[in-house]
C-alpha cells in the first residue's frame, strides 16, 4: 500500500491540499522552518497511523481552539461570563453545569439544596437554555457541553433553543460530552444503570449522525479518569477502551462506522509530567487509527484520525502559593500543544480554592495566547517526533495500553463493549483508579515526590492568600423563582401529554428517544420531569461503596 | 479497641478520590473506617453514624455545598440526641472555616492538608471529645 510504503509522499500530497495561515513560519531570528522534520520513511502527520498528528499541516492551518470552561449561578450570570470570554478572545464556549443539573434534578428538588449554581450553571427548563445562549450566534461559535447522565435532555434543550433563535440544527457545531462510561468509572455523576444509559448514548449518536453533520455527539473523556487517580497509561487505555465500546454500540445499532466515527472526539488530561503526557497523546492517535481500521473496518481517514480536547490537570494545582499554579498550567498546556491538541482549556490558579475569579480565568486564557502567538511552537508539526526518548515512551504507552485492552477484551469474551460494562459492574476500573490514587498519595507523604509549596520550598505559604470568588445563596433563590414562573406560564396538559409519549418511546428499546425529548422540553417540561419519566422505565444505578 | 470513623459523601458531589484516599490513610493509621458511598443525605449520615456507633464523622465536600449540608448533619445528629464530632474536608474556602465551627463542626480540613495533618486532626477531635466527657 502506498500509504505505508511512502509516508513522505502521502504527507506532501496532504500538505499541498491544506490551507495554510498567512504567517512567515520562521524562528524569531528569521530561520525558515519546514512544516515537519524527519526522514522520508518515518511516520508523518496527517498520514496513517497519525501518531504525529491528525492533519498534515497541523497548527500552520489552524491553531487550537481556546475553549475555556465556564458556568456558575443562573443562566443569565453565565451568559454574561460567556460574552466576557468572547470579548477576551476565546473562540469556543464550554459550559459547566451545576451538580443538580449533572444529576438531572430540578433546582427545587430537596437534594439540590445548597448545590444550585455552585460549581456550574443551573438549568431547569428550556427558558434557562434560552437565557444561557442569548445574544450569542451559535452558527458562528462552537459550544461544548459537559453533561453526561442527562446529556440527551440538555442536548434536546440546546437544539430547541437554537432553532428558536433561528439556527437550524444542521448548522450547529459543538460537542456533547455524553460519555457515560467514565461516570461509573471515575466522575460518578450517574443516574440510570449502565445498559439503559448506553441506550441514551446510542440514541444521541444516531440522532446527531443523521441530523447534525457538524456536531460531535460524544467526547470520550480520560480527563476525569486521570483526575480520579489513574496513571497516564490507565487514562489512555480506559479512555480508548470506552471509545471502542461506543463504536461497538453504534455498530450494533446498525450505523456504518464511517458514518459516525468521524464525529467521535476525545478529551485528555495534561498532567505535570511533560514528556509522558506528550507520549500519551501520540500513542492515543496511533492506537485509535489501528483499532478503527483493523478491528472495526473503518476506511475513511476521518474515522481513524483521533482529535482531542485537552484540559490542564486540576489535581496538580496547589492551595499553597496559588500563583505558582500559573507556571504548572503553562507547562501542562505546552505539553498539550506539543502533543497536537485541537482545543485547550487552561485552569485558573485559584481552582484548588474555589471557582475561578474573572482575573484568574483571564490569566489562564492569556497563558494560551502566549503559547499560540509568542513562542513559535506552532510552526512545526510534532516537533518532538523522532526524539529517541519520546518515540520510546510513545511505544511504551502503547504497549501498556494494549495489555489493558487484552484484559478488557477477555472480560467481555471478545467484546470491548461487554468488557467495559463488566469491568464497571465488577468495580474493576474503580478499584484500579483508587489504588493508583492511593499509591500517588503515599509517595507524596513519604517524600518520594516533590510538590513545590507542599512538600518542599514552603517559604511564602504563610502569606495572605489571593482573593477567591464567593457565591451566595441568592442565586439559588433566583433560580427557584425562575423555575416557578416557568411552571406557572406553561401548558401543563401539553407537558403531561409529551411526558406520557416519552415514557412509551423509552419503553421500546427499538425507538430513538431524541424526538420525544425535544417535544417535551419544547413545551417546557423540566429537566427533572424528563429524567423522572425516563427513570420510571430505566430504574436507578447504585454503586456498591468500596474503599 | 480501634477508634471508629464514618467517612461520608453528602449531597450530589461525586468526587470520591479524596474520600477514598483519606479512608485508606485512616485505616492504615489504625482506625476502623466505614464508608457510606455517594449521594447521602444529612439524615442518612446521622443514622448510619449512630447505628455504627462511631467516634467521629468525616464529610468530604468538593462541590461548594458545605455551608448548607455540613450544619445539617450536625443538626440531624442533635435531633437524634447523638453527640458525635463532625469533621469537614475538601474545597473549603478559608473564610468559611469559622462559620462552620460556629455551626457545630468540630474540625475543618482545608485544601493542601497533608496526610499527617488529616490524621492528627481526627485524633485531636476525638481526644478532645473524650476529654470533655462527651462520650
Amino acid at each position: 500500500m502506498t500509504t505505508e510504503m511512502n509516508p513522505r509522499k502521502e504527507w506532501e500530497a496532504a500538505f499541498a491540499a491544506s490551507k495554510v495561515r498567512d504567517e512567515p513560519f520562521t524562528t524569531m531570528s528569521g530561520i525558515a522552518l519546514d512544516p515537519v522534520y524527519g526522514p522520508d520513511d518515518a511516520e508523518q502527520p496527517g498520514v496513517y497511523p497519525y501518531t504525529r498528528g491528525p492533519y498534515a499541516s497541523m497548527y500552520r492551518s489552524k491553531l487550537w481552539t481556546m475553549r475555556m470552561f465556564a458556568g456558575f449561578g443562573t443562566a443569565q450570570d453565565t451568559n454574561w461570563r460567556f460574552k466576557e470570554i468572547i470579548r477576551a478572545g476565546g473562540d469556543g464556549l464550554s459550559t459547566a453545569f451545576d451538580m443538580p443539573t449533572l444529576l438531572g434534578l430540578d433546582s427545587d428538588h430537596e437534594m439540590s439544596d445548597g448545590e444550585v449554581g455552585r460549581c456550574g450553571v443551573a438549568i431547569d427548563t428550556l427558558a434557562d437554555m434560552e437565557d444561557l445562549y442569548d445574544g450569542i450566534d451559535l452558527s458562528e461559535i462552537t459550544t461544548s457541553m459537559t453533561i453526561n447522565s442527562p446529556a440527551a435532555v440538555i442536548f434536546a434543550m440546546f437544539i430547541a433553543q437554537a432553532e428558536r433563535a433561528g439556527v437550524p440544527r444542521a448548522k450547529l457545531g459543538g460537542t456533547l460530552q455524553n460519555d457515560i462510561l467514565k461516570e461509573y468509572q471515575a466522575q460518578k455523576e450517574f443516574v440510570f444503570p449502565p445498559r439503559h444509559s448506553m441506550r441514551l448514548v446510542r440514541d444521541t449518536i444516531a440522532f446527531a449522525t443523521n441530523e447534525m453533520p457538524r456536531w460531535h455527539s460524544i467526547s470520550i473523556s480520560g480527563y476525569h479518569i486521570r483526575e480520579a487517580g489513574a496513571t497516564a497509561a490507565e487514562e489512555l487505555a480506559f479512555t480508548l477502551a470506552n471509545g471502542f465500546a461506543y463504536i461497538e454500540l453504534a455498530l450494533q445499532a446498525g450505523l456504518p462506522i464511517d458514518a459516525f466515527a468521524p464525529r467521535l472526539s476525545f478529551f485528555f488530561n495534561a498532567h505535570i509530567d511533560f514528556f509522558e503526557e506528550i507520549a500519551k497523546y501520540r500513542a492515543a492517535r496511533r492506537i485509535w487509527a489501528r483499532w478503527t481500521k483493523e478491528r472495526y473496518g473503518a476506511t475513511s481517514e476521518r474515522s481513524m484520525q483521533l482529535r482531542f480536547h485537552t484540559q490542564t490537570a486540576g489535581v496538580s494545582l496547589t492551595a499553597q502559593q496559588p500563583e505558582v499554579n500559573i507556571v504548572r498550567t503553562a507547562i501542562e498546556a505546552l505539553a498539550g500543544v506539543l502533543g497536537g491538541t485541537q482545543s485547550l482549556h487552561t485552569n485558573s490558579m485559584d481552582e484548588a480554592l474555589a471557582l475561578p475569579t474573572e482575573k484568574a480565568a483571564r490569566i489562564a486564557l492569556r497563558t494560551q495566547q502566549v503559547l499560540a502567538y509568542e513562542t513559535n511552537v506552532t510552526n512545526v508539526a510534532d516537533p518532538l517526533g523522532g526524539s529517541w526518548f519520546v518515540e520510546s515512551l510513545t511505544d511504551e504507552m502503547e504497549r501498556q495500553a494494549e495489555a489493558i485492552f487484552a484484559t478488557i477484551d477477555t472480560l467481555g469474551a471478545g467484546s470491548m463493549l461487554e468488557g467495559v460494562i463488566q469491568g464497571i459492574e465488577d468495580n474493576w476500573f474503580q478499584g484500579r483508579i483508587a489504588d493508583s490514587a492511593y499509591i500517588q498519595e503515599k509517595m507524596l507523604n513519604a517524600g518520594d515526590r516533590t510538590v513545590v509549596g507542599v512538600t518542599r520550598f514552603l517559604e511564602g505559604n504563610d502569606e495572605a492568600s489571593i482573593d477567591v470568588l464567593q457565591i451566595t445563596n441568592e442565586d439559588e433563590a433566583r433560580q427557584h423563582k425562575r423555575l416557578e414562573s416557568v411552571k406557572l406560564s406553561r401548558d401543563d396538559s401539553a407537558v403531561q401529554k409529551a411526558l406520557d409519549h416519552l415514557r412509551t418511546v423509552a419503553a421500546d428499546p427499538e425507538l430513538n428517544v431524541m424526538p420525544a425529548i425535544i417535544d417535551a422540553v419544547s413545551v417546557y417540561a423540566t429537566l427533572g420531569e424528563v429524567m423522572n419519566t425516563l427513570g420510571s422505565v430505566f430504574g436507578k444505578h447504585v454503586e456498591v461503596p468500596t474503599i | 479497641m480501634a477508634q471508629r470513623i464514618l467517612v461520608a459523601k453528602v449531597g450530589l458531589d461525586g468526587h470520591d478520590r479524596g474520600v477514598k484516599v483519606v479512608a485508606r490513610m485512616l485505616r492504615d493509621a489504625g482506625f476502623e473506617v466505614i464508608y457510606t458511598g455517594l449521594f447521602q443525605t444529612p439524615d442518612t449520615v446521622a443514622a448510619a453514624a449512630i447505628d455504627e456507633d462511631v467516634d467521629a464523622i468525616g464529610l468530604s465536600m468538593l462541590s461548594g455545598a458545605h455551608m448548607t449540608l455540613a450544619p445539617r448533619v450536625v443538626q440531624k445528629l442533635r435531633d437524634r440526641g447523638a453527640d458525635i464530632p463532625v469533621i469537614v474536608g475538601g474545597i473549603i474556602p478559608v473564610p468559611d472555616v469559622p462559620k462552620l465551627r460556629e455551626a457545630g463542626v468540630a474540625g475543618v480540613i482545608t485544601p493542601g492538608s497533608t496526610a499527617e495533618e488529616v490524621i492528627a486532626m481526627v485524633r485531636a477531635v476525638i481526644d478532645q471529645h473524650i476529654a470533655q466527657g462527651r462520650v
